[in-house]
């Protein structure tokens, strides 16, 4: 699977949307559903895409689509996948949640969907922040990011706390699939969405969504900051299977994570300390996951 | 599709027959979660999943919010759904409730009232249910198991109506309904989804036909969709009227639409009693009759949309009216009270308020007696308080 074999015309989530200039999450999304095609159902809990894919009487979304509240995408998507499943015909049932909606007030929900391995995909763009309220922290903003509830004051710089790892959470449900994206890294974005679209069960899509109003960081560099967050470690790309990790990505040249928090307004008070405390978190993470010193 | 079952008559609880009414709807997705006493419903159910009665998809979530949750966008996608719940587990869904309503969704939940903490208890209080009377929830109360059957079967009917379109929440009482055997009547599979009809939504998740179901939408819209789910309670009280009428036709069991009267015709005092209570009541009523005194009887059966025309029309003809509730607004009064002071606005004489059996404490024969006693001198004399709390340490009366 290769960016160019994506249809060029078929986008069933389409221009005319209102996300700011720069957010990753409308490339992440039309891109998903090039592949995941016409017969699926979506579903969206609160979120920035909720607000930016359509305000009634307009909508970006050329499929059905679906929004009822925010703590419960695992739910809702059981739901649909239930009501499909009792008429016999099949669909592919989609839902897109921020970290907000994943990480705190939805894990419950996403938890139990994936425990009862619910016929849906569930895919959590991860701005690492509570971006449409307003950039507030979520438990998967990073160590030391300042947001407007974890602010680089004259006392407390930013937020005390690591990122919680999701993604091992999801793991441990071991489900048919869990994968980690970036749309830094097309070729193998693609290839993971297809791979889930033909899987059965609960599925589970984490991608990391640079925000240029949240990170503060200029809105052309979005890839780029994709780019250096999954060369310095800080978002790690692999593929589990039934709760094995089956395929991990290791970037070639590993950057410092002070290399990748250049550039970006919430890390701009960091203190060497602070720079050394996230690498720690980093070289710890490695660790876990490659089975090798960093 | 359920198996073809026949009519019958069995002894069984009030949580069996919810069970059992919703197994006659052919329900397709039930989404929900064990609390007591409403956890009878949940394993009945299953058991007739797993026995093959029925092919029903049972979501058994980890909470009543992700019941709610599952039920309305298994409905958003053209299912019949079916939940229940209790208290707490209410209280949690709260949120989603209105949810259901918003988009117009015929859920039907059952609610087996339970008090709600704290002090946490799990005996018979309508200050679950009661509380989500704004929630836009067509809510009414049983007093026997034969009309938790049925009221299952109306309650698809009813809310499905291409004039209501809006969730429906029949309440039982814990323990008194919920856990106590009767002898209970079940029509066929085959006539009960005669009378229920098939479920045609009219939006539904397709990808043949594409729409969204619950979108982001500013001031300019909203006010009118509040106007119409408005506009749908009241059609209800009509709808509500011809169901039960259609009801009794095929069925035999006449249950007089959103209220059933009893002995009020010569009354001088009626007292309006909601849930098991009714039962009690009606055997004060016989009693002091004997005894000369015209006393009678308003089983309120719906509390939204509320019997408020058909109340007024009784009171117009009697000396007092008293409400029976069996919850409380702090500071103000029983929810029922507030609403029938509300229905009877303009009209002087005196409407009296009763509260008993809250958290479960038994409502006797002697407690109905006493509310009597107080309307009838209340007829006498222009009483000093509207609001009686019976059998309660440290209150006199």
């Amino acid at each position: 699977m290769n960016i160019k074999d994506l249809p060029e015309e078929e986008n069933y989530f389409t221009p005319g949307h209102t996300a700011c200039a720069g957010c990753a999450a409308p490339a992440i999304v039309r891109n998903m559903m090039k592949i995941f095609g016409k017969d699926t159902i979506v579903y969206t809990p609160a979120n920035c895409l909720l607000v930016f894919s359509g305000t009634y009487p307009h909508l970006a979304w050329k499929v059905p689509y679906l929004h009822e509240a925010f703590e419960n995408t695992g739910a809702c998507i059981s739901g649909v996948a239930r009501a499909y499943r009792k008429k016999g015909r099949k669909v592919l049932v989609v839902g897109f949640a921020g970290d907000g909606g994943t990480y705190d007030i939805g894990i419950q929900a996403l938890s139990g969907a994936a425990e009862r391995n619910e016929d849906a995909i569930y895919v959590c763009y991860d701005n690492e922040a509570y971006m449409n309220t307003g950039i507030q922290r979520s438990g998967a903003t990073p160590y030391g990011a300042s947001t407007t509830t974890t602010p680089a004051g004259k006392k407390i710089k930013g937020k005390l706390e690591h990122k919680k790892d999701m993604a091992e959470i999801m793991r441990a449900h071991e489900i048919p699939y869990v994968a980690t994206l970036s749309i830094s890294h097309p070729k193998d974005f693609l290839e993971k969405v297809k791979k889930a679209k033909e899987m059965e069960g609960f599925r589970y899509l984490h991608v990391l969504s640079p925000c240029p109003t949240g990170w503060r960081f200029d809105p052309s560099k979005t890839i780029e900051m994709a780019r250096k967050a999954v060369d310095s470690g800080m978002w790690t790309l692999y593929e589990a299977e039934y709760g094995e990790i089956t395929n991990i990505y290791k970037p070639k040249k590993k950057i410092p994570v002070a290399e990748y928090i250049k550039g970006q307004g919430r890390f701009r008070h960091f203190t060497e300390e602070m720079i050394q405390e996230l690498q720690k978190w980093v070289d710890r993470k490695w660790k876990r996951l490659y089975g090798e010193e960093p | 599709m359920i198996q073809k079952l026949p009519a019958k008559k069995m002894v069984v609880t009030g949580d069996y027959a919810a069970a059992y009414g919703a197994l006659l709807c052919d329900v397709d997705v039930v989404a929900a979660y064990p609390i007591t006493p409403q956890t009878l419903i949940v394993e009945e159910f299953s058991t007739f999943v797993n026995d093959g009665i029925t092919d029903a998809e049972f979501i058994m979530v980890e909470s009543e919010h992700s019941a709610m949750s599952a039920c309305i966008a298994a409905q958003a996608a053209g299912a019949r759904t079916f939940t229940a719940t209790s208290s707490q587990g209410l209280a949690l869904m709260h949120e989603m409730l209105f949810v259901a309503s918003g988009l117009r969704l015929p859920i039907v939940m059952p609610v087996v009232n339970r008090t709600l903490a704290a002090p946490i208890g799990i005996w018979c209080e309508h200050n679950d249910s009661m509380p989500q009377r704004d929630a836009g929830w067509i809510q009414m109360a049983c007093e026997d198991n034969q009309e938790v059957l049925d009221m299952i079967l109306m309650a698809y009917k009813i809310g499905e109506n291409k004039n209501v379109l809006l969730p429906v929440m029949p309440c039982l009482d814990a323990f008194i309904l919920s856990h106590t055997v009767e002898p209970v009547e079940a029509p066929s599979s085959d006539e009960a989804l005669d009378f229920v009809g098939k479920y045609e939504p009219i939006a539904v998740l397709d990808p043949d036909k594409p729409m969204a179901i619950g979108t982001f939408t500013p001031p300019e819209y909203i006010q009118e969709l509040r106007y119409q789910t408005h506009m749908a309670m009241r059609n209800a009280k009509k709808v509500i009227e011809n169901v039960t009428k259609e009801f009794a036709s095929k069925f035999g069991r006449n249950y007089h639409g959103l209220i059933e009267e009893y002995k009020c015709d010569d009354a001088d005092v009626v007292l309006i009693t909601v849930g098991t209570v009714t039962g009690t009541a009606r055997e004060v009523v016989d009693e002091l009759r004997q005894k000369g005194k015209k006393v009678g009887l308003i089983k309120l059966r719906f509390y939204r949309p509320f019997p408020d025309e058909e109340i007024r029309k009784i009171a117009e003809n009697v000396d007092a009216i008293g409400v029976y509730d069996r919850a409380i607004s702090y500071g103000s009064g029983g929810p029922l009270f507030i609403e029938t002071r509300h229905a009877l606005y303009g009209l002087d004489k005196p409407i009296l308020n009763f509260l008993a059996g809250l958290g479960g404490r038994d409502v006797v024969k002697g407690d109905v007696e006493k509310m009597f006693e107080i309307l009838l001198k209340a007829k006498e004399e222009k009483p000093k308080e509207e609001i009686y709390w019976i059998n309660t340490r440290g209150v006199k009366i």
